[in-house]
């Protein structure tokens, strides 16, 4: 089997600054995005020749997306899978790299999901079309109601508290402090989110991430042409993405899908946990942190209430996590795994300033996207700047 | 109570595919089935046409004892779905049924500050339209 360690590297990054764009459209916030990524690559829109985007238009969003850039590439990846889809158009674009599909891909994403103000995870309540959804749908969950129950039986196994929980929550506060761009940048305390209220128990509203608009892109290439461009080159050492669902009733919800693969894309980076210097790890709630850190393998499942305690996570503790401030302040536009490449680029390039991690040569980004109790897609990338 | 119907019925309700129609109409009769691969054994739920251990199509329909305990809930204090809205705080959780699976489910006939993981409960038939009956659960008397 072909090793795609080293073979592709992230060359361009771009985060839109906005977290509230009523005056634009999702394209244009890609386009704009595009733009941003392809000049910190120091390529052109004539160099593109591969396309991926999650969570625009229906079923055919990628001709509708690339009619408006008036692309015509040679690779298309439109798989959405909540979240996590970016890092997952990462390694399909690495994997296609690699192969010789396209030379230089690049991954796009843009949302005006608070100015539309949709209620992302306390709205829904089924009434899908999937299979599952007739299941669960007529019960009222949830997306916020999900990760709960998974907080909940994580309580009860392990006698995790809200307090533990909490700590993600402050930690990431304390990190969109130090980012210009973040949503939320006052400092709170474990009592303030005790004290918010309760939407679905054991969760407060500061367990919650927060609903922004915005959106970002990628510019992927191969190992050798991303050596003569103008940023140091972030290569993709290890990937892998997977699903966890019911199965058929049968499953462990306090294991889901950084299992798997963490497991695969450690294995395939030919890297040890000990050698990571940070993480992105995706905070939709505080719980969603603590289980993908116990099913990543940086702990033992059980010990991830303490695993981010005592500033552990912070930018300057001994495993620091989503130094950007995260889903939980800087912005939440619905699907944020864009984002976990992006910050997790701008470290291995010394680039963030009052928050960079000191000495970061090695970085995990792992996202899931759907929803932890009920059925959500993972993925996780190894990234390395040597 | 959190759980009265509201008169007109406004929460999503499952499309009663061909697939499974067997499974619904037991409901109708206030029945709980699981089914089970006649080929390998394998148990399922939900219900679908085919095992998806070994993708046979032979299936046993298993009657449910209608008990189970609760592996994890949350009381849900926000919902802006239509429905929903209108009956908070309601109580969503997985029942283990005694036939060995989880089940998502509501609990009711429970004040939801009682409710507890590990708490035994039996199966009630909600007849929310003249079609659909769902599978809830109460603590066990």
């Amino acid at each position: 089997m072909m090793n795609l360690s080293r073979k592709a590297a992230v060359v361009g990054v771009y985060e839109h600054p906005t977290r509230f764009a009523p005056d634009k459209t999702v394209y244009q916030i890609m386009a704009e995005s595009l733009k941003g990524a392809l000049d910190d690559a120091g390529l052109t829109i004539k160099d593109v020749d591969g396309v991926a985007a999650a969570g625009i238009g229906g079923g055919m969003g990628m001709i509708g997306l690339c009619d408006y850039l008036n692309l015509t590439p040679n690779f298309v990846d439109g798989t959405n899978v909540g979240g996590c889809s970016f890092l997952v158009h990462t390694m399909h674009a690495a994997a296609a790299i690699a192969a010789g599909l396209c030379e230089v891909a690049v991954v796009l994403y843009g949302s005006q999901i608070s100015s539309a103000r949709f209620a992302i995870g306390t709205g829904g309540g089924g009434g899908g079309g999937d299979a599952p959804e007739q299941f669960d749908g007529p019960f009222g969950v949830t997306t916020v109601g999900s990760y709960a129950m998974v907080a909940q039986r994580h309580m009860h196994e392990y006698g995790t508290t809200s307090e533990q929980l909490a700590e993600v929550a402050v930690t990431m506060r304390l990190h969109a402090s130090m980012n210009p761009a973040a949503k939320y940048r006052d400092l709170i305390t474990v009592e303030d989110v005790l004290a918010s209220r309760v939407i679905s128990s054991p969760l407060h509203l500061l367990d919650c991430c927060i609903i922004s608009d915005g959106g970002g892109a990628l510019v992927i290439t191969s190992a050798e042409r991303a050596r003569d461009l103008k940023k140091k080159p972030v290569y993709i050492l290890g990937a892998a993405e997977t699903v966890r669902h019911g199965g058929a009733g049968h499953r462990d919800y306090l294991e889901n899908a950084a299992a798997q693969t963490g497991k695969l894309a450690f294995e395939r980076a030919g890297v040890k946990h000990a050698d990571i210097d940070m993480g992105m790890i995706y905070d939709s709630f505080t719980i969603t942190v603590i289980s993908q850190l116990e099913n990543l393998g940086f702990c033992k499942r059980g010990e991830g209430g303490a695993f981010v305690s005592g500033g552990r996570i912070r930018f300057d503790g001994a495993f620091p996590i989503n130094t950007d401030g995260g889903g939980l302040s800087s912005n939440h536009p619905g699907m944020r795994g864009i984002f976990l490449v992006i910050e997790a680029t701008k470290q291995l390039r010394d680039e963030c300033g009052p928050r960079q991690v000191k000495d970061c040569k090695l970085a995990i980004a792992h996202g899931t996207g759907g929803a932890l109790g009920t059925r959500h897609a993972g993925a996780t990338l190894i990234l390395g700047n040597q | 109570m959190p759980d009265e119907k509201p008169k007109k019925y406004s929460k999503p309700l499952p499309h009663l595919d061909e697939e499974i129609r067997p499974w619904w109409e037991a409901l109708k009769r206030h029945e709980l089935y699981i089914q089970k691969c006649r080929d390998c054994g394998f148990t399922r739920y939900y219900p679908r046409a085919l095992c998806t251990n070994c993708l046979s199509s032979k299936t046993e329909w298993v009657r449910c004892s209608g008990r189970g305990s609760i592996y994890t809930f949350t009381v849900t204090n926000q919902n802006q779905a239509p429905g929903f809205r209108e009956s908070l705080p309601y109580v969503m959780a997985y029942v283990d049924l005694d036939e060995g699976l989880k089940m998502l489910t509501n609990i009711v006939d429970c004040p939801p500050d009682q409710v507890k993981i590990g708490m035994p409960v039996e199966v009630v038939y909600d007849d929310v339209t003249p079609e659909v009956t769902l599978a809830k659960f109460r603590p066990a008397r």
